[in-house]
C-alpha cells in the first residue's frame, strides 16, 4: 500500500478564498446565536469586514504567481485582478443588500416559507424585517466565485460553480414584493442552471477521456494536462471538440451568452434588485474569468478550432441582446438584455488571443460591474406604494421630479451606450482594439453595428426621463439611505474616472495579464 | 504670447463658464444670461488674440500642446491648429456670443431651467472648440461624440414642435456615423503603429485596401455629420425643432466638423483612398446641391427651408474639397466660414420672425415688410448672402470653388453652377412670400409683428452683416491663413494644381 502524499498548500495565497468561506460559516452561526434584533447589523458588518479582509489579502498577495493545492488552484495575475474586482463589486452589492431605509425591513422577504399572496404573507410584507440569511448566502457565493476564477482544473471549477450558483438560486427567490415572480425566477434559474452544470460535467468527462493515452502523462482534467494533450493525444479529436462544446455551454450559460441566455431577463426581473445587481456584476466577472482561463490556458492549442464557433456565439449574443433590448418595456428586463449584449462584447475580448485582449477583457469586466451596479442602485430607488416602479412608462418625466437621480441614470446609460468620457467607451475600446489587432475585424464590425442598435433603447429611457411630461403615475425617487447612496456614488465615480483617466486600471490589468500554467 | 496654451484654455474656459452658469440660482435667470454672455465674450477676446498671434506664413500647425492621457494606448491631449482650424475656431468664438444674445428669451417659454440652457450652450462651445483644436485622433473622436450630448438636450428640452423625435433622430444618426468612425479609429491605431498622433499617422504606411476601408469609416461619419446626400434627412428635422440659436450653431458650426474632418483626416491620412473615392464624393456633392435646392424650393416651413439650403451649400463645400485644387480647397474652407456667418445670420433672423409670428409656416406670413421693415431688410440681406450675391462673402467662396473645379473637371463645375440658379429661386421666393407682396391681414392681429428689431437684436445682426460685407470685398486676411493649410493638405493628397496653359502665361507677360 503506497503512502498518501499530502499536497502542499500555500495558505497565504488561498487566504481570500478561505476568509470568505470561513466568514460564510461563521455567518450561519451568527444566524443561530445572535438575537434577532441585532442580526442584521452584525451580519452586514461582518460580511463587509470579511470582504474587506479578503480584499486586503488579495492586495498583499498581488505579486503571487503560483500553483497550489496540487495544481488545482492558480494564483496569478488574472486570478488576483478578478478576485479583487469581485470583492470590490461584492462590497458594493452588499451595501445595496443591506439597505433598509428605502423599503421598510429591506428588500428581502422575512420568511420565505410563508405561502406567497396569503394573509400571513401580506402581513409580513408590511414591514417585518427581512431574512438575514441573505448575508451568509451572499458570502458563500462570493467565496465560490473567488475559487471559480482561480480554478486550474475542471473539477475544482465545477465545484466552485456549484458553490456560487446554489446560494444565487436561493437569493433570487427571496424578494419581498412580487414573490411569485421571484420564486418563478429562482425555479427557472435553478432548473436551467442544473442542466448547464450537467452539460459542464459531461464535458469534463469527455475531456478526461481525451487526455488519456498521452505518452508519459497520466490522464487528468487539470489545465496543464489538457494543454499538453491537445495536439498530442491519440484519442479522437471528436472527444476534444465535444468536450469543449459542452464545457462552453456550462460557462456561457453563466455568462448569459446567446443562445444560453433565455433565463437572464426573467431572473433579472424577478430577483430582488440588489441580487440582480450582484449577479450582473459579480457573476459576470466570475464566469468570464473562468472562460478566459479555460480558453487561454487549457485549450489554447485548439484556438483555431473554437474561435469561429465562439465568434458566432459572440455575434449572436450581441445581436440578440441589442435587438431584443429595443422592444423591452421594463427597466430591469432592458438592463438584462443590455447585459446579454455586453456579454457579447466581452466575448470579443476573450477571442483576442493576446495580452492586450486579456487585459482589455478584465478592464471591461471591472468597468461594467461598477456601471451596472450603479444602474440597479437607481432602479431600487424609483418606487411607489407597491415597491419598485420598473415599467418604463412610469419613468416618464422623472427628470422633472428628481433631476439629480435622472441625471445620474442618464450618465450611466450614456456609459452603456459607449459615449466617450465614460468607462463604457474606454472598455469598448479595450476589447475592440486587441480583437482588430488579432484580425477579428468581423467581430468588431458586429460589435459596432450592435452598439448602434443598442443605443436606441438607452436613448428611449433618456427621452422618457427628460423629454416627456411627468404623468399622474410618475413615481417619486426615494431618498436613498447611506448604504445605497454610497454604492451609487462609488459606481458613478468609477464610471466617470475609468472613462476620463483609465490609465491606472489599464496598467494594473496589463501588468496582471499573464496566466501561470 | 505665442507660448500661451491658447487651445487648451479655449477648450476648458467655456466648460468652467458652463459650470458657473449652471450653479447660478434658477430664480435669477437674467444673471445667468449675463454671465454666459460675458464668458463667451472673454472666449472671443482670447480667440482674437490667438488669431493675431498666428503666423500666417509660419508652420502648418501652431500652438501645439501635448500632455499624456492614457499612455497604455498612446493617447495624448494633443492640441494644434492649422489655418483651417483657426478659421473655424474664430467662427465659433464669434457666433456663440451672438447666439447667446439672440437666444435671450428663447428658454423662457420652455418651462425648463433657463440657466441650464445657457450652460448647455457653453458646454457645446467647449466641445466644438475641442473638436477643431484636437490633433490626436482619439481626442478628436472623444469631442466628436461628446458634442452630441449638449446638442441633444438643447434640441430635446428647449426645442419646438416634434423636438423629441428630432433630438433622437439627430443623436442616433450622429452616433451611427461616430461608431463607424470608432471602428476606423481602432483600425487606424492598429495599422498605424499604436499611436493616435496625427503627425505620426500621416506618415504611417497603410496597405491600399485597408486604407480604403478606413477612409470609408471616417468618411461615413463625416458625411452624416456634414450632412451630404443621402445622409441628410436628420438635418431638416433637427433644424426645425431646435431653438433658433442652437440651430444656428448646429448648421453654422457643428456640421462643419464633417467637412473639416474630411480635410484634416480623410485626405491626409488616406491620400490614395481619397483620390479613389473622389468621383463618388463629387457625385454626392452634386446630387446634394441640386436635390436639396429643389426640396428647399418646395418647403413651407422657414427653418426646414434654411436647413435644406444648407445641405445644398454643403454639396458645394464637398465639391470644393474633392476637386483637389488649391483654389477649390481654399474656396471650400472659406465657404465653411462664410456659410457659418450667412446661414447663421439667416437662422437667427428667421428665428426672430418666427418668435414674433408664433409660427414657422411661410404661408402664415406675407407682406411682413410693411410691419417690420428693418427685420425684413435684414432677412433680404441674409437671403442674398445665402444665394452668394457678388459683394457678399459667400460669393467669393462659391466662385473659388467653381473656378478651382472648372480647371480640372468641367462637367462638375457646370452642373454645380445650376445650383446657383436654384439658390436664387428658393431665397427670392422665400423672401417674397414672407415679407413682400400684399400684407397678410392675420399678421396685423399678432402683437409681436408690430415690434421691429430692438437694440439687442440689432446688436446680434450688425456684426454678422458687417463681417459678410467686409469679407465679401476683402477676404485676404482669411485666405492668407487658409491658403498654406489647404496647399499642405493638397500636397498630402498628392495633387498639384494644373499648370496654367501657355497662352495665358504669355498674355500675362505681355
Amino acid at each position: 500500500m503506497t503512502e498518501l502524499k499530502l499536497p502542499s498548500i500555500d495558505y497565504a495565497a488561498l487566504s481570500p478564498i478561505l476568509i470568505m468561506l470561513g466568514a460564510a460559516l461563521v455567518g450561519v452561526l451568527i444566524e443561530a446565536f445572535v438575537p434577532r434584533r441585532h442580526r442584521h447589523l452584525v451580519q452586514l458588518l461582518f460580511a463587509l469586514a470579511a470582504v474587506l479582509g479578503a480584499l486586503t489579502m488579495v492586495v498583499l498577495n498581488s505579486d503571487d504567481r503560483l500553483l497550489t493545492a496540487a495544481g488545482a488552484i492558480a494564483i496569478d495575475g488574472p486570478t488576483l485582478f478578478l478576485q479583487g474586482a469581485i470583492l470590490i463589486l461584492a462590497a458594493m452589492a452588499l451595501l445595496l443588500i443591506g439597505e433598509r431605509s428605502v423599503e421598510r425591513g429591506g428588500y428581502f422577504v422575512a420568511q420565505a416559507a410563508v405561502t406567497a399572496e396569503s394573509v400571513d404573507d401580506r402581513r409580513q410584507a408590511e414591514g417585518a424585517n427581512g431574512a438575514t440569511e441573505v448575508y451568509p448566502l451572499t458570502t458563500f457565493a462570493i467565496g465560490g466565485m473567488l475559487i471559480f476564477v482561480a480554478a486550474n482544473d475542471l473539477l475544482t471549477m465545477f465545484i466552485a460553480l456549484e458553490v456560487f450558483s446554489l446560494p444565487l438560486y436561493l437569493l433570487c427567490a427571496l424578494a419581498r414584493r412580487r414573490r411569485l415572480l421571484s420564486q418563478e425566477a429562482a425555479m427557472k434559474y435553478f432548473l436551467l442552471g442544473a442542466y448547464s452544470s450537467a452539460f459542464f460535467l459531461f464535458g469534463v468527462a469527455l475531456v478526461y477521456g481525451f487526455t488519456a493515452g498521452v505518452p508519459g502523462r497520466s490522464a487528468g482534467v487539470d489545465f496543464a494536462t489538457i494543454h499538453a494533450a491537445v495536439g498530442t493525444s491519440p484519442a479522437s479529436s471528436v472527444l476534444l471538440f465535444a468536450g469543449i462544446a459542452l464545457l462552453s455551454i456550462g460557462l456561457l450559460f453563466k455568462a448569459a451568452a446567446a443562445p444560453f441566455h433565455v433565463w437572464t431577463p426573467d431572473v433579472y426581473q424577478g430577483a430582488p434588485t440588489p441580487v440582480t445587481g450582484f449577479m450582473a456584476a459579480c457573476t459576470k466577472v466570475a464566469a468570464f474569468g473562468a472562460l478566459l482561463r479555460v480558453f487561454h490556458v487549457a485549450f489554447a492549442g485548439a484556438a483555431w478550432d473554437f474561435t469561429p464557433v465562439l465568434g458566432a456565439v459572440a455575434v449572436l449574443t450581441m445581436l440578440v441582446g441589442a435587438v431584443l433590448a429595443v422592444t423591452q418595456t421594463d427597466i430591469k428586463r432592458l438592463l438584462a438584455y443590455s447585459s446579454i449584449a455586453n456579454a457579447g462584447y466581452l466575448l470579443v475580448g476573450v477571442l483576442a488571443p493576446s495580452k492586450d485582449g486579456l487585459s482589455g477583457t478584465m478592464f471591461y469586466l471591472a468597468a461594467y460591474g461598477f456601471s451596472v451596479l450603479a444602474a440597479f442602485a437607481v432602479v431600487t430607488l424609483v418606487r411607489d406604494a407597491d415597491g419598485e416602479a420598473t415599467h418604463l412608462s412610469r419613468w416618464a418625466g422623472l427628470g422633472r421630479r428628481s433631476p439629480f437621480f435622472a441625471a445620474v441614470f442618464t450618465f450611466i446609460l450614456l456609459a452603456f451606450a459607449g459615449i466617450p468620457l465614460t468607462s463604457g467607451f474606454t472598455s469598448k475600446f479595450a476589447v475592440f482594439a486587441p480583437a482588430l489587432d488579432a484580425g477579428q475585424a468581423w467581430l468588431v464590425i458586429a460589435g459596432v453595428l450592435t452598439s448602434m442598435v443598442l443605443a436606441f433603447p438607452y436613448l428611449r429611457v433618456v427621452v422618457m426621463m427628460w423629454l416627456s411630461e411627468p404623468g399622474e403615475s410618475t413615481p417619486t425617487v426615494a431618498v436613498p439611505g447611506g448604504l445605497t447612496a454610497a454604492a451609487l456614488m462609488i459606481g458613478v465615480a468609477a464610471t466617470l474616472i475609468l472613462g476620463v483617466a483609465p490609465a491606472p486600471l489599464l496598467d494594473l490589468a496589463s501588468g496582471a495579464a499573464e496566466f501561470v500554467r | 504670447m505665442s507660448n500661451f496654451p491658447f487651445l487648451s484654455v479655449l477648450t476648458v474656459a467655456p466648460l468652467v463658464g458652463a459650470l458657473v452658469v449652471a450653479l447660478l440660482p434658477r430664480r435669477n435667470p437674467e444673471l445667468a444670461k449675463q454671465v454666459a454672455f460675458g464668458w463667451s465674450l472673454l472666449v472671443l477676446v482670447l480667440s482674437v488674440i490667438m488669431w493675431i498671434t498666428f503666423q500666417a506664413g509660419g508652420d502648418r500647425f501652431q500652438f501645439r500642446e501635448s500632455y499624456p492621457w492614457i499612455p497604455t494606448w498612446g493617447v495624448r491631449f494633443t492640441f494644434a491648429a492649422d489655418g483651417i482650424a483657426l478659421v473655424m475656431l474664430m467662427l465659433i468664438a464669434i457666433l456663440v456670443p451672438l447666439v447667446i444674445l439672440a437666444s435671450w428669451h428663447d428658454a423662457e417659454h420652455s418651462k425648463r431651467s433657463v440657466p441650464v440652457y445657457f450652460a448647455l450652450l457653453l458646454i457645446l462651445e467647449s466641445t466644438m472648440i475641442g473638436v477643431f483644436a484636437a490633433a490626436d485622433v482619439f481626442l478628436f473622436y472623444v469631442f466628436f461624440e461628446v458634442m452630441l450630448v449638449p446638442m441633444y438636450f438643447l434640441i430635446g428640452s428647449y426645442g419646438g414642435h416634434q423636438r423629441q423625435y428630432a433630438a433622437v433622430k439627430f443623436f442616433l444618426y450622429s452616433l451611427v456615423g461616430g461608431l463607424f468612425m470608432l471602428a476606423a479609429v481602432i483600425g487606424l491605431w492598429v495599422v498605424g503603429g499604436r499611436t493616435f498622433d496625427w503627425n505620426q499617422l500621416v506618415n504611417a504606411d497603410i496597405a491600399t485596401g485597408t486604407a480604403r476601408w478606413l477612409f470609408l469609416g471616417f468618411f461615413l461619419a463625416f458625411a452624416i455629420k456634414a450632412p451630404f446626400f443621402p445622409f441628410h434627412t436628420w438635418l431638416p428635422d433637427a433644424g426645425r425643432a431646435a431653438p433658433a440659436g442652437a440651430a444656428a450653431l448646429l448648421v453654422g458650426v457643428l456640421d462643419k466638423v464633417g467637412t473639416f474632418g474630411i480635410l484634416r483626416y480623410c485626405l491626409p491620412l488616406f491620400p490614395e483612398a481619397a483620390r479613389w473615392f473622389a468621383p463618388y464624393a463629387l457625385a454626392l456633392g452634386l446630387i446634394g446641391i441640386i436635390y436639396a435646392a429643389l426640396l428647399a424650393v418646395g418647403q413651407n416651413d422657414l427653418k426646414r427651408l434654411v436647413s435644406y439650403t444648407s445641405i445644398a451649400h454643403f454639396g458645394f463645400i464637398g465639391v470644393g474639397i474633392f476637386a483637389f485644387t488649391t483654389q477649390a480647397g481654399t474656396g471650400a474652407v472659406l465657404y465653411m466660414l462664410n456659410h457659418g456667418l450667412a446661414t447663421g445670420l439667416l437662422f437667427l433672423v428667421v428665428g426672430m420672425l418666427i418668435a414674433r409670428r408664433g409660427s414657422a409656416m411661410i404661408s402664415d406670413f406675407g407682406g411682413a415688410g410693411k410691419l417690420v421693415p428693418l427685420l425684413a431688410g435684414v432677412l433680404f440681406f441674409a437671403g442674398l448672402a445665402s444665394l452668394a450675391l457678388p459683394g457678399t462673402a459667400p460669393f467669393i467662396s462659391e466662385f473659388l470653388v467653381l473656378l478651382g473645379t472648372f480647371t480640372v473637371n468641367k462637367p462638375v463645375a457646370v452642373i454645380a453652377t445650376l445650383g446657383i440658379v436654384l439658390a436664387a429661386a428658393y431665397v427670392l421666393w422665400m423672401v417674397q412670400r414672407t415679407t413682400q407682396g400684399t400684407l397678410n391681414p392675420a399678421l396685423t392681429e399678432v402683437d409681436g409683428m408690430r415690434r421691429d428689431l430692438n437694440l439687442r437684436e440689432k446688436a446680434v445682426v450688425a456684426p454678422l452683416i458687417a463681417l459678410i460685407v467686409l469679407l465679401g470685398f476683402y477676404p485676404k486676411p482669411v485666405t492668407d491663413v487658409i491658403n498654406p493649410a489647404v496647399q499642405a493638405t493638397m500636397q498630402d493628397v498628392g495633387k498639384t494644381d494644373p499648370a496654367p496653359e501657355v497662352g495665358t502665361v504669355q498674355e500675362a507677360n505681355r
